[in-house]
C-alpha cells in the first residue's frame, strides 16, 4: 500500500519507535519567540544544555509594539523584559536571533519561510499553534507546548504518536475576489473546529495547485483552527522556485541533492487517508465569521444564522451566547454590520501578496474607520515600500506599522476597546482575543480593505468590478 | 544531576467537580494572552484561570460558577466539546494546576492542550458527549459533588456512582502514573540519537 506525504516525511525522522506506537522524531528546525523567554533559564536551572544551537532560531513578535523600531522604544515592563531576555539568551547560548533592528525580524511564521529556514521534507517545531503554517512548503510542522520545548532544546527530538491522516481536496477554480483565506474559512465552516482533531491534513486539488505558496501558507496556518496540529501541501515547482536563493536554503550541489529528494515528496496514488473531504472551490464566496469560533463563518452575501434553526439545543445555546457577545441579531444581513476598526496583518495574512491584495482595493479610496496594516516582517515592509504600497495605504488614510503580531492578540498594545468590532485578517475570533470585550470578525485582506473603505462588511467583488468598469 | 523534575504522579484522584458549559472553550478563555509573560510561580497565577469569565473590568467577581461556593473547592473539571482549542499555551495547564485541578473531562480535548495536560500530571479524559452532559447536570444539581478517577483501571465514577470507562494511550498512561520527565527518559536513547544524526546528516547533507 502506498504512503501519504505525511508518512514519508515522518518515517524519515524516526530515531526510535516504541512498541506502543509512539515515535521519537528528530527535529530539523526549532523556531521560537519572545513568549518563551523563560525557557532558557529553566533549561539551565535543570542542569541541561542546548543540544544543537544551530537548529534554533528566535525572533521577538508577540510582545513587540508596532510603533517600536528598537528595544528602547518598548515601554519598560513585561513586554520589554520578554524581548530583552530572549536576546540575552541567544547571546549566551549561541543561537540565531533576529533583533528588532534587523530587517529580517517579524512574525516567527512569516520569517521561517522567508529566510529559507522552512524547507520541504523537514520536521519543524515551534511553541506556537500556528506553526502549521510552515507545512505549506511540504514539511511537517508542529506547534508544541512549553514542556515539549524543553525536550527539544535538550534532545533535538520529540516524542509523538502518529496522527491520523486527512486529505482536503479543493476542486474547481476560485472565482475572482475569492482568496486562500476564504478557502480555509469555508473549509473550517464545513468540517468544524474539532473536525481535524487527531489528524494531519494534506491539502490538495486544483485550487491548491493553482494557489501561490503564500496562499498555501494562509490555508495551512488556520489548520489549527480546524483542530489539526499539522497541515501540509505537497511541494511542487512553485515551492522549489519559492525556496531557491533564500538565505538559509541550500545552494549549488546541495541544492541539486535537496531538489532530487523534494521531488519524491508526494502522496502515492494508492495511499489511503483516514478521512477524505472534498470542497467545491467554485462555490466559495468571500467569507466573514459572525461568532466566537472560526467555524462560524458564512458568505459575505449571507445573513447571521438563527440559533432556533440549529440542529440541537446545545448548539443553539452556544450560538445565542455568541450572538449576544457579538451584539448581533439572527437574520441580519452581514452587509449591515458596521465595523469600528480594521486590522490587516498576523501570520495568516501579512505577507507581501496580502498587502498587495489590500492595496488593490484601497487604491483610490478612503478608509472610513481606523485601519492598521502590519507587515509580517521587516522585509515585507521594505518590499511594500519598494512597490509604493505604503503610498497607497497612506493616501487611503491607513496606517502602515512596524512588523509584529499586533492586534491579532491583545498583549502588545494594539487592541480593541471593550465592545469594539473589527474586520480582521487574523485567525481567531475568540472572546477577548483582541482585548477584553473585543468583537472580531475574520476576513481576507481584500475583504478587510473593503470593510475599511465602506465601514461595513461589503462584498469585495463589487468594489473590484467598479474598478474594472 | 538534577533531582526529579517530572510532574506529580497520577494514580487515583477523588475531588469535587466543576461543570463548565462552554462549547469550544479556547485557551484564550482559559488564560488570556496578557498573562502569558508571568512566571509559573507568580502568587497571582490562580486568578488567571478563566480570568475574564470570573472577573469584571475592575477586578470584581462576576457570578460565574467557579466564583460560587462550593464550586470554588473543585479540583476536577467537566467541560463541553473541544475544550482547550486554540493557542498552544501551556500556561492554560499551569493555571489549572495553580487551582489544584488534576483532571479534565470533556467530550473532546484539543490535541496540543491534551499533550500539555499529560506533560504536567493533569489527566485528560475524553468521554462521550452524553456522559459529559449527564455529569455536568448532576454537578449543577448537587453542588460540590465528587467524581472519583482511577487511572489504573481507566475508569471514573460520577456523583451517582455510575461507572464510566475511558481510553488513554499506553505511553501517556505510563507517563502520568510515574510522573515521568520525558527528557530523562529520552536521554537514555542518546546513543541512538547520535547514530540517527550521523546517518541523517549523510542522507540529507543540505540540512547540515
Ligand atoms: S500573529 Fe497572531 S496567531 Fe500568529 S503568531 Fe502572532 S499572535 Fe500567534
Amino acid at each position: 500500500m502506498g504512503r501519504t506525504l505525511f508518512d514519508k516525511i515522518w518515517d524519515d525522522h524516526v530515531v526510535h519507535a516504541r512498541e506502543d506506537g509512539t515515535d521519537l522524531l528528530y527535529v530539523d528546525r526549532h523556531l521560537t519567540h519572545d513568549l518563551h523567554f523563560r525557557a532558557f533559564a529553566k533549561l539551565e536551572a535543570a542542569g541541561r544544555h542546548l543540544r544543537e544551537p544551530d537548529k534554533l532560531i528566535a525572533v521577538p513578535d508577540h510582545s513587540v509594539p508596532t510603533t517600536a523600531k528598537t528595544v528602547a522604544d518598548i515601554p519598560p515592563g513585561e513586554m520589554r523584559e520578554a524581548v530583552e531576555v530572549l536576546a540575552a539568551a541567544a547571546d549566551r547560548l549561541g543561537f540565531t536571533h533576529f533583533p528588532l533592528t534587523d530587517p529580517r525580524h517579524g512574525i516567527v511564521h512569516v520569517i521561517g519561510p522567508e529566510q529559507g529556514l522552512t524547507l520541504p521534507g523537514i520536521f519543524l517545531v515551534c511553541g506556537d499553534s500556528h506553526t502549521s503554517t510552515h507545512g505549506a512548503l511540504g514539511c511537517i510542522s508542529l506547534g508544541i507546548g512549553a514542556t515539549e520545548i524543553q525536550h527539544v532544546l535538550a534532545t533535538q527530538t520529540l516524542w509523538q504518536r502518529r496522527p491520523k491522516r486527512m486529505r482536503v481536496t479543493v476542486t474547481g477554480a476560485l472565482r475572482p475576489g475569492v482568496t486562500a483565506k476564504d478557502v480555509i474559512l469555508a473549509t473550517i465552516a464545513r468540517i468544524g473546529t474539532a473536525g481535524g482533531t487527531g489528524h494531519a491534513i494534506e491539502y490538495a486539488g486544483p485550487v491548491i495547485d493553482a494557489m501561490s505558496v503564500e496562499g498555501r501558507m494562509t490555508v495551512c496556518n488556520m489548520t489549527i483552527e480546524a483542530g489539526a496540529r499539522s497541515g501540509l501541501v505537497a511541494p511542487d515547482e512553485k515551492t522549489f522556485a519559492y525556496c531557491r536563493g533564500r538565505p538559509f536554503a541550500p545552494e549549488g550541489g546541495a541544492w541539486d541533492a535537496a531538489l532530487a529528494h523534494w521531488r519524491t515528496l508526494r502522496s502515492d496514488s494508492d495511499a489511503v487517508f483516514d478521512t477524505e473531504v472534498e470542497i467545491d472551490g467554485s462555490e466559495i464566496a468571500p467569507m466573514v465569521t459572525w461568532g466566537n469560533s472560526p467555524q462560524w463563518a458564512t458568505a459575505v452575501t449571507g445573513r447571521v444564522p438563527d440559533p432556533g434553526e440549529a440542529g440541537d439545543a446545545t448548539t443553539a445555546e452556544t450560538m445565542r451566547a455568541a450572538l449576544d457577545y457579538m451584539d448581533l441579531r439572527a437574520g441580519m444581513a452581514l452587509s449591515d454590520i458596521a465595523v469600528d476598526k480594521v486590522f490587516i496583518g498576523s501570520c495568516t495574512n501579512s505577507r507581501i501578496e496580502d498587502l498587495r491584495l489590500a492595496a488593490r482595493v484601497a487604491r483610490g479610496r478612503r478608509a472610513v474607520v481606523p485601519t492598521l496594516v502590519v507587515p509580517g516582517s521587516g522585509l515585507v515592509k521594505l518590499q511594500a515600500e519598494a512597490e509604493g504600497l505604503d503610498d497607497v495605504f497612506r493616501a487611503a488614510g491607513m496606517e502602515l506599522r512596524e512588523p509584529g503580531c499586533s492586534m491579532c492578540v491583545g498583549m502588545n498594545g494594539d487592541m480593541l476597546q471593550p465592545g469594539e468590532r473589527s474586520a480582521s485578517t487574523s485567525n481567531r475570533n475568540f472572546r477577548g482575543r483582541q482585548g477584553p470585550g473585543s468583537r472580531t470578525h475574520l476576513v481576507s485582506p481584500a475583504s478587510a480593505a473593503a470593510a475599511a473603505v465602506t465601514g461595513r462588511f461589503a462584498d469585495v467583488r463589487d468594489l473590484l468590478e467598479e474598478d474594472d468598469a | 544531576m538534577s533531582t526529579r523534575t517530572g510532574p506529580e504522579p497520577f494514580t487515583t484522584f477523588a475531588a469535587p467537580a466543576l461543570p463548565i458549559d462552554i462549547a469550544n472553550c479556547d485557551t484564550d478563555q482559559i488564560i488570556p494572552a496578557r498573562f502569558l509573560r508571568r512566571a509559573d510561580d507568580d502568587p497571582e497565577y490562580h486568578r488567571f484561570l478563566l480570568h475574564d469569565l470570573r472577573f469584571d473590568a475592575v477586578g470584581g467577581e462576576t457570578d460565574f460558577i467557579y466564583n460560587r461556593e462550593p464550586y470554588r473547592g473543585a479540583r476536577i473539571l467537566v467541560a463541553d466539546i473541544n475544550w482547550g482549542c486554540g493557542s498552544s499555551r501551556e500556561n492554560a495547564v499551569t493555571a489549572l494546576l495553580a487551582n489544584g485541578f488534576r483532571c479534565v473531562i470533556a467530550p473532546s480535548i484539543a490535541d496540543i492542550h491534551y499533550a500539555n495536560c499529560v506533560r504536567n500530571g493533569v489527566l485528560p479524559v475524553r468521554l462521550d458527549a452524553a456522559a459529559c452532559a449527564t455529569l455536568r447536570a448532576q454537578l449543577h444539581a448537587n453542588p460540590g459533588a465528587e467524581i472519583a478517577v482511577d487511572l489504573e483501571s481507566q475508569s471514573l465514577s460520577g456523583p451517582d456512582q455510575t461507572r464510566y470507562d475511558f481510553e488513554i494511550d499506553g505511553f501517556d498512561k505510563h507517563r502520568l502514573r510515574h510522573g515521568l520527565d520525558d527528557i530523562a527518559m529520552t536521554l537514555e536513547h542518546a546513543d541512538e540519537i547520535d547514530g540517527f544524526r550521523a546517518d541523517y546528516g549523510a542522507r540529507r547533507p543540505w540540512l547540515g
